[in-house]
């Protein structure tokens, strides 16, 4: 670590109703990785908005390379070189690498874009960043860890010093991330100053040097991450201990009756052929690698998508399932990877989108019954500590965690059996990741059956009670928790043909 | 965190605004606004004829914009309202001129072809999955084909009021000698307020609204998004049959190939009420308020001295101005 090149001192600022930061403090040196966490609402990304001109500050003071700084907006925080990574990336997919890394400021040559010094000029900072990209690919053709490598890139491209990564890991799979690790290291080691917001643990002590806590707009303090451990940070972002131990052993009885059973049901090119049975109760684990085709798997069997071939039973009938419409008759739910596309809907209230999935049930007459459709989605606030003024708050104001639990509360108040959480922690915060576990927890011990695809190895291991793998649209393990651990799950995962 | 910012202001957190609706609330201050300069401007504006003329304008592009809002409100659009309004009075029209059948069978039979014309744009968007603006681009030209070819290409003229079938023009205006009542505002208020439930306390009206918010999430939720979208063509279908009587009343007689374009009237005052054209949001009572700003518009600026071109491009602006401040407010609320 070298010389401070940015310090944030006493940061507030407040909107109408709510004091998002309160004298916040950040300072970054220059080759140093510094990790920014906290909980959703926390106020990192807000902190973040502050420090690129998107947010006016109301107080406190931004010290850049020794001067004081305000940037206007994130364009002149740009040319001073503080770049955010965002987590969202901004690619347009028909254009070529090259072009959207130089979108806004095109290579022309006689008044027309000149495709071929853009080309030769990406080419040039994919070499010295270590990544093999071709510039004159379609952007949409590339995974999105090849996105997110040409997101840096673009980056890099501004003379960045300072660079923002916010959550740059959680559409990644392993090897990818391993990868991007090998390009911050490097960026560490040109003295670039990294600010790095994660909510993966695991993620901090492997890349980087301190860590800062923010815990409800406030800050907590800062550690330097190879001194501390890891319980102290979750400790220091939810103010409360959080244990997070595998499970050993199954919580199904041996004689526990099969819910569910799929028979060699194909689908498109990324189901071949997948069979396997779900007791009650049990929480079956799909593990794999990104593009493994669970989430695929789990959309055919909920008539999301269409299926070529392959039987569904349940509790021992043969059951046909076209469309969601049948799985849900046939009390299937699924929860969604993609909350806002497919989850719930985020301009409308707590109420409308519990019932969304059985309002014939809350009908009097031909009307909606207003008051007893605001009971039912009471009762499942209550009962699911979902955390939000009212039923009648629309969606869009909570955060993922509670938003999570409107779509359980959805699927429950449908009185489905069979529930599928594809990947039902993915962008919550560490204490509403554990109150999610929880309740998958209780809702198996009420009977209820999970289908639960994860990305994140520790989850799978510590909710699971059966591992299911998937490589390439196959399914290539089935591995009973007693027995299953990581080493076993990857070699699985990665069983290509 | 920074969500808390579209807490608004004073104005805009007042409980009955809030229950209201702040756009519709604007709408109707600009409404009183604009008919207090007409009145202002010109003394000849200020008679009983005009708000009777004013309602006259106002029925057949009220119905039409209580059917489009439902496609609106869906995510999609109708344009085949316009052309499929004088294509059902043409045939009702036939039906009582040509055919000599009782005028309640050319009511009839103009509802019957609108129905067609939204089962139509409803199976071509939602069940073959057309995009809304071509599938109904498609049905506005068959409409405007189709009542031309009915009716051979004559104009088709209703029963007049003094006629021996002159009590179907009183459906919308009793006219007594002196004193006219413009007895269509009635009927105006009447399906405002039946819609208004259907879109908003009933099944339908919760699924489209759904729809309209988040297609796949409410796929993906068991509803039957295909029949739901379905049928907000439909009832912009038989609100276009019912539009094509309203028409029939106002005017003297209906004339194939004419049609284009008023469906943009109707539109446009969904949009000035404050139904968004990305679907998820709307409301009847707000499209009525829009329509009643495009009639005013229409009359009003006439009387002072402003003929049909200026009234187009007066109209233009309002529009461009209400999607504007629409825009202005989502921005605001991200």
């Amino acid at each position: 670590m070298g010389e401070v090149i940015l310090t944030m001192k006493g940061i507030d600022k407040s909107f109408p109703g709510v004091h998002a930061l309160d004298h916040v403090d950040l300072e970054v040196k220059k080759g140093e990785v510094h990790a920014l966490m906290g909980e959703n609402g926390a106020g990192k990304s807000t902190l973040m908005k502050v420090l690129t001109g998107i947010y006016k500050k109301d107080a406190g003071t931004i010290t850049y390379e020794g001067a004081d700084v305000e940037f206007n907006n994130p364009r002149d925080a740009q040319a001073a070189g503080v770049v955010i990574v965002h987590q969202e990336l901004n690619m347009l997919g028909h254009l070529s690498v090259a072009q959207n890394i130089f979108i806004g400021r095109e290579i022309k040559k006689g008044g027309l874009i000149d495709d071929g010094a853009m080309n030769a000029e990406a080419a040039k900072l994919f070499e010295k960043l270590n990544i093999n990209i071709n510039p004159r690919e379609k952007m949409s053709r590339l995974t999105v860890g090849k996105q997110q490598m040409c997101e840096i890139a673009k980056a890099i491209s501004h003379e960045a010093k300072v660079i923002v990564f916010d959550e740059p890991t959680a559409a990644l799979t392993e090897t990818e991330i391993e990868e991007l690790f090998k390009i911050i290291r490097d960026l560490r080691s040109k003295e670039l100053g990294i600010i790095y917001i994660s909510h993966r643990m695991d993620e901090i002590n492997v890349i980087t040097d301190r860590v800062t806590v923010m815990r409800d707009g406030g800050y907590v303090g800062t550690l330097i991450t190879k001194d501390s451990i890891k319980d102290d940070i979750i400790n220091m972002m939810v103010g409360r201990v959080i244990y997070e131990d595998p499970k050993t052993q199954s919580m199904v009885p041996a004689d526990a009756p099969v819910v569910l059973k799929v028979e060699n049901l194909s689908a498109g090119k990324m189901v071949k052929d997948v069979s396997f049975e779900l007791k009650k109760g049990e929480i079956l684990g799909f593990s794999g690698l990104m593009g493994a085709g669970r989430t695929e798997t789990a959309r055919a069997l909920f008539g999301a998508d269409k299926k070529e071939s392959g039987d569904i039973y349940i509790n021992g009938a043969k059951v046909e399932i076209h469309n969601p419409m049948d799985a849900v008759q046939h009390g299937i739910g699924y929860l969604s990877e993609d909350r806002k596309r497919f989850g719930i809907i985020t301009e409308k209230t707590v109420a409308e989108n519990s019932t969304l999935a059985c309002l014939e049930e809350y009908m009097s007459g031909v009307f909606i019954n207003r008051a007893k459709e605001n009971k039912v989605a009471a009762e499942y606030v209550e009962q699911l500590k979902t955390k939000t003024p009212g039923v009648d708050q629309l969606v869009v104001n909570l955060s993922g965690g509670n938003q999570q639990k409107v779509v359980i509360a959805k699927w429950l108040i449908k009185d489905c059996e069979i529930l599928i959480f594809d990947e039902p922690t993915r962008g919550i915060d560490v204490g509403a990741k554990s109150e999610i576990y929880h309740l998958m927890s209780e809702l198996a011990a009420e009977g209820k059956s999970i289908i639960m695809i994860s990305s994140e190895m520790t989850e799978i291991l510590r909710m699971s009670d059966r591992v299911i793998v998937m490589c390439e649209g196959r399914k290539t393990g089935e591995i009973e928790i007693a027995e299953a651990t990581q080493e076993k799950i990857m070699h699985a995962a990665t069983m290509r043909n | 965190m920074e969500k808390d910012i579209r807490k608004g202001n004073a104005f805009t957190n007042n409980p009955v605004v809030k229950a209201i609706g702040t756009q519709k609330i604007v709408v109707v201050l600009v409404l009183i606004a604009l008919f207090g300069f007409f009145c202002v401007m010109s003394p000849s504006f200020r008679q009983y004829s005009t708000i009777v003329s004013i309602l006259d304008y106002s029925y057949y592009i009220s119905f039409m914009a209580i059917g489009v809002t439902f496609c609106l409100i869906t995510g999609g659009v109708d344009l085949s309202i316009g052309t499929g309004m004088v294509c059902c009075g043409l045939v009702g029209g036939y039906l009582i001129n040509v055919k000599g059948l009782p005028v309640m069978v050319g009511i009839l039979g103009a509802i019957v072809i609108g129905l067609l014309f939204g089962l139509m744009n409803g199976i071509l968007v939602a069940a073959l999955n057309l995009p809304p603006f071509i599938a109904t681009l498609g049905t506005m030209m068959v409409a405007r084909g189709f009542g031309s070819i009915a009716t051979g290409g004559l104009s088709q003229t209703w029963p007049a009021a003094a006629s021996e079938n002159g009590w179907f023009r009183s459906i919308f205006k009793i006219d007594m000698g002196d004193m006219m009542i413009p007895i269509g505002f009635l009927w105006v208020i009447l399906l405002v307020l039946v819609m208004s439930l259907v879109l908003n306390k009933t099944k339908i009206g919760r699924y489209i609204i759904a729809i309209g918010s988040n297609k796949e999430a409410t796929r993906l939720s068991g509803v039957n998004v295909v029949k739901y979208q379905m049928s907000a063509y439909i009832i912009s279908g038989l609100f276009t049959g019912l539009a094509g009587i309203a028409y029939a009343a106002t005017f003297q007689a209906v004339a194939p190939g004419t049609g284009a374009g008023l469906e943009l009237d109707a539109i446009g005052g969904a949009i000035i009420g404050g139904t968004s054209m990305n679907g998820g949001m709307g409301s009847i009572a707000g499209s009525l308020l829009g329509v009643f700003i495009m009639s005013m518009l229409k009359t009003g600026l006439p009387y002072i001295g402003l003929q049909a071109n200026w009234q187009q491009i007066i109209t233009c602006i309002v529009l461009i101005l209400a999607v504007f401040i629409d825009v202005q407010k989502n921005r605001k609320m991200e």
